[in-house]
């Protein structure tokens, strides 16, 4: 046995590089978030305008979380998704403006048109952690509870409208939501 | 052609590396003079033809040949030519061919400072380096040769190298983090070599010691300088993150200061000699994981590479074999190690053990918190990320628990320390530090806050420790002067490296706990106050530099209504890449740091920024130059000089050493 447990490093080592083996073949992208029938976590924030912005700000109803940025060239892709549902007034849009510059970010939304109801400016990510963000575009469905009930990673398109989240609206909304 | 010739000088580096990796080895384990010998001058060769690529790759910067790949991705012909002279490190490729590099210098160093130690050790530890570098040269050529050209048509300017590392700091940090990283390689091989010749005794910690020393200064001050670049070119004002990409040097850094303590142990005591074994493993670990990780692509990070799979492949058959290879040979040969003396449970050997627990603890917990998101996605499938709460709910109770422990630890007695001695050496340094812990923040006007309390009582407990123990140490000489000559020089360099933990500490814990910012839109003439600092913008102008156009702020900075001093942040449009980077503008202090940074000029002519007040931020990089510093002093000392003399009068007698040796003879 004493001489068994000089091993355990190297045993420990074997079952990391396994571990590490397999990573390089993972897309983190196909993954559902931790945080799928929690609360939406906490914050106290700011605005892409520099308004203070935090939990009691969010919509009293179903609303999508949209993770985006302006060096981001698929949230351009579904942009014009995102502008349609605000306009028709379909499903209010709350911005996670990641990992990104306030003044970039205005310009980009200056530029391109605001869906936004407002943007949390998520400058160091802190906010993208606590949702487990891997990256922009993600979008997120919560609830009027505040609780997130899905997760899309990748472009939301019309297509992704359709099939995916249209089916989880009504799910929440017969629901009682 | 030139970038050609670095391709070849970069294969015949791989040659010698293959023969230094095979002939030495077997050489040492066959009795072979003639092949040990080999050792010293196919380093020399190795570090000659590595140097000469690494030049080729600088010169094809400098003249902007754009034909090959990594100068077009990483320069541009507007880049001033520091930059160009810099940029050899600006990515994957050059980086690598850098590092290994570094390694040959430590190769180079090794063979020229080894005189000490005997001939088949030596060969082993440049036959063990040998083949690490094989694998690395390998590796390059294989998958990322930074000479690989463009053809057949070349673009006519470059991409230009990142904007946020045209920067003195870019300059600084990579080399010296790779200095430091690979130094712990050559710890590394001297334990490969002990466990190949079962030669583990004192003399063994004590050649491995000032090597070890060295690397782990060089690494504090690598680590402090990208803190610091980080700190200046980042914009937010932080010094840590906590980032995927800073983890790793901070875990070796870890292990490594583990492993000074251990090997210390080691060489006085002739205990723990499989444990340090092991963490010198563990620290050439951690410096293979940062490359794994930065290289690989396998975490996401701010400051990662581009990544390629197939590089992390290669990388990760780089550390199996290493790592897993020198673990299986440490569990096969450790068993054989036996300590040559006992200890009480109050005694020096114990608050030493302490010391490495936590340490290996704290390192184990900052390794978890960097690979678990990856390892959970590997098990379950889902995706998390873990934060700087994670990191620091672990890391500071952790550090505080070692810094009550280095109070007493330098105090007690090797073997066996009555817990009396101790009570009557600490209990006064308690009080005061006590004392002094909570009056600072309130006499210099901080207001108070009790974690920054509790960390200057810390720090206070450091200081006076050392001032007991020095005291006590001088005590019974005839003057304090000589009391203090009659130390040596690893004493003085260990109290200097505990100073600088104290002062790294005030400075961590004033600036996390009383640092104050304001963001505001300023207008010509337009006032803000920010503590007692009144801020002013005087005007703005635009800039145009070398490669990049922008506007500059010039903004007077007063207190009490008295001019102090004038600031210019600036805003840069990098043109070649497009890339918009910030200036910050800071006034650095001792006390305090003014930092500003400048966002953007709304339509109505007003301008964004923020500006902060930064308590003792200073401190923070101070205490890591006062922790190497000691390190360095510690190696110095005149035991490992002492030896060096002794075996210069044995080399007179060793004449095959004299004929074959080749390598320059800086000793004699």
């Amino acid at each position: 046995m004493s001489r068994l447990k000089f091993f355990i490093p190297v045993i420990a080592f074997v079952s990391l590089a396994l571990l590490l083996w397999r990573g390089l073949y993972l897309d983190p992208q196909e993954l559902p978030s931790m945080l799928i029938d929690k609360p939406m976590p906490g914050f106290a924030m700011t605005t892409v305008e520099g308004e203070p912005v935090s939990n009691e700000d969010l919509p009293d109803q179903i609303f999508l979380l949209n993770v985006w940025g302006s060096y981001c060239l698929p949230c351009l892709v579904e942009h014009p998704t995102l502008m349609r549902l605000s306009e028709e007034g379909e499903i209010p849009v709350v911005g996670v403006n990641y990992k990104d510059r306030d003044d970039l970010a205005q310009d980009w939304l200056e530029t391109n048109g605001n869906p936004f109801a407002f943007s949390i400016y998520d400058a160091d990510g802190r906010l993208g952690i606590d949702l487990g963000v891997y990256g922009a575009p993600e979008t997120y469905l919560v609830d009027s509870n505040g609780v997130i009930r899905y997760r899309h990673v990748a472009v939301l398109d019309e297509t992704v409208w359709a099939d995916e989240f249209e089916p989880a609206i009504a799910e929440l909304r017969a629901e009682g939501q | 052609m030139i970038p050609e010739l670095g391709s070849f000088s970069l294969i015949l580096a791989l040659c010698l590396c293959g023969m230094l990796g095979t002939l030495p080895l077997y050489g040492a384990h066959a009795g072979n003079q003639v092949w040990m010998n080999l050792a010293r001058p196919l380093s020399a060769g190795i570090f000659v033809f590595l140097a000469i690529s690494i030049s080729i790759l600088a010169y094809a910067f400098v003249t902007d040949d754009f034909s090959v790949q990594f100068v077009a991705q990483h320069s541009n012909s507007l880049l001033p030519m520091r930059y160009k002279f810099t940029a050899v490190w600006g990515g994957h490729e050059g980086s690598f061919l850098l590092w290994t590099f570094m390694l040959a210098g430590w190769m180079l160093a090794v063979a020229i400072y080894s005189k000490s130690m005997p001939l088949d050790f030596v060969a082993r530890v440049l036959g063990v380096l040998g083949l690490l570098a094989f694998s690395y040269i390998l590796f390059m050529l294989a998958t990322s040769n930074p000479f690989d050209r463009i053809v057949p048509l070349p673009p006519s300017d470059g991409a230009d190298l990142n904007s946020a590392l045209q920067d003195i700091g870019f300059i600084l940090h990579p080399p010296t983090l790779y200095m430091g990283y690979v130094g712990f390689s050559v710890v590394f091989a001297f334990a490969i070599a002990a466990l190949l010749s079962g030669r583990m005794d004192a003399a063994w910690a004590r050649w491995s010691r000032p090597w070890a020393n060295v690397a782990w200064a060089i690494l504090t001050i690598g680590i402090a300088l990208g803190s610091w670049w980080a700190y200046y070119e980042l914009g937010w004002g932080g010094w840590w993150a906590w980032d995927p990409v800073e983890n790793p040097p901070l875990i070796t850094w870890l292990f490594g200061t583990a492993l000074i303590h251990s090997l210390a142990t080691t060489e006085k005591r002739g205990v723990f000699k499989s444990w340090t074994v092991l963490l010198a493993i563990l620290a050439f670990s951690g410096s293979l994981l940062g490359t794994f990780i930065t290289r690989s692509g396998l975490l996401t990070s701010v400051h990662a590479f581009a990544s390629d799979p197939d590089r992390g492949f290669f990388i990760l058959g780089i550390l199996g074999i290493a790592i897993g290879g020198s673990l299986l040979l440490f569990a096969l040969r450790a068993p054989m190690m036996k300590s040559d003396s006992g200890f009480e449970l109050v005694s020096r050997e114990m608050f030493l053990l302490a010391n490495n627990v936590i340490l290996v603890v704290a390192a184990a917990s900052v390794f978890l918190g960097t690979l678990f998101p990856m390892v959970y996605q590997a098990i379950t499938g889902g995706l998390i990320s873990i934060g700087p709460p994670y990191f620091n709910a672990i890391f500071v109770p952790l550090m505080m628990l070692l810094v009550v422990m280095l109070g007493i630890g330098p105090i007690s007695r090797w073997k066996k320390t009555s817990v009396g001695f101790l009570v009557s050496q600490l209990s006064r340094v308690l009080v005061f530090s006590l004392v002094l812990g909570v009056a600072l923040p309130l006499i210099v006007l901080f207001g108070f806050s009790l974690a920054a309390t509790v960390t200057l009582i810390l720090a206070a407990w450091i200081v006076l420790g050392i001032a007991a123990d020095i005291r006590a140490k001088t005590a019974n000489k005839e003057s304090f002067g000589k009391g203090l000559r009659g130390l040596s020089y690893s004493y003085f360099g260990m109290q200097f490296a505990h100073f600088g933990i104290a002062v790294m500490l005030v400075g961590v814990s004033l600036t996390s706990y009383f640092s104050i910012e304001r963001s505001v839109l300023l207008d010509a003439g337009d006032q803000v106050e920010l503590g007692e600092y009144e801020f002013t913008l005087v005007s703005s102008e635009r800039i145009n530099g070398p490669n990049y156009v922008g506007d500059a702020v010039t903004i007077n900075v007063s207190r009490d209504g008295e001019m102090m001093m004038t600031l210019v942040p600036e805003r840069r449009l990098y043109i070649a890449s497009g890339t918009p980077s910030t200036e910050m503008a800071i006034d650095a202090g001792f006390f305090r740091d003014l930092f500003i940074t400048l966002g953007e000029q709304r339509d109505s002519g007003a301008w964004s920024m923020t500006v902060y007040v930064k308590p003792f931020v200073r401190w923070i990089w101070l205490g890591a130059i006062f922790m190497a510093l000691g390190a360095t002093l510690a190696a110095t000392d005149k035991r490992y000089r002492r030896l060096r003399v002794r075996q210069k009068e044995k080399k007179q007698s060793n004449s095959i050493t004299a004929q074959l040796g080749s390598t320059p003879q800086v000793e004699t």
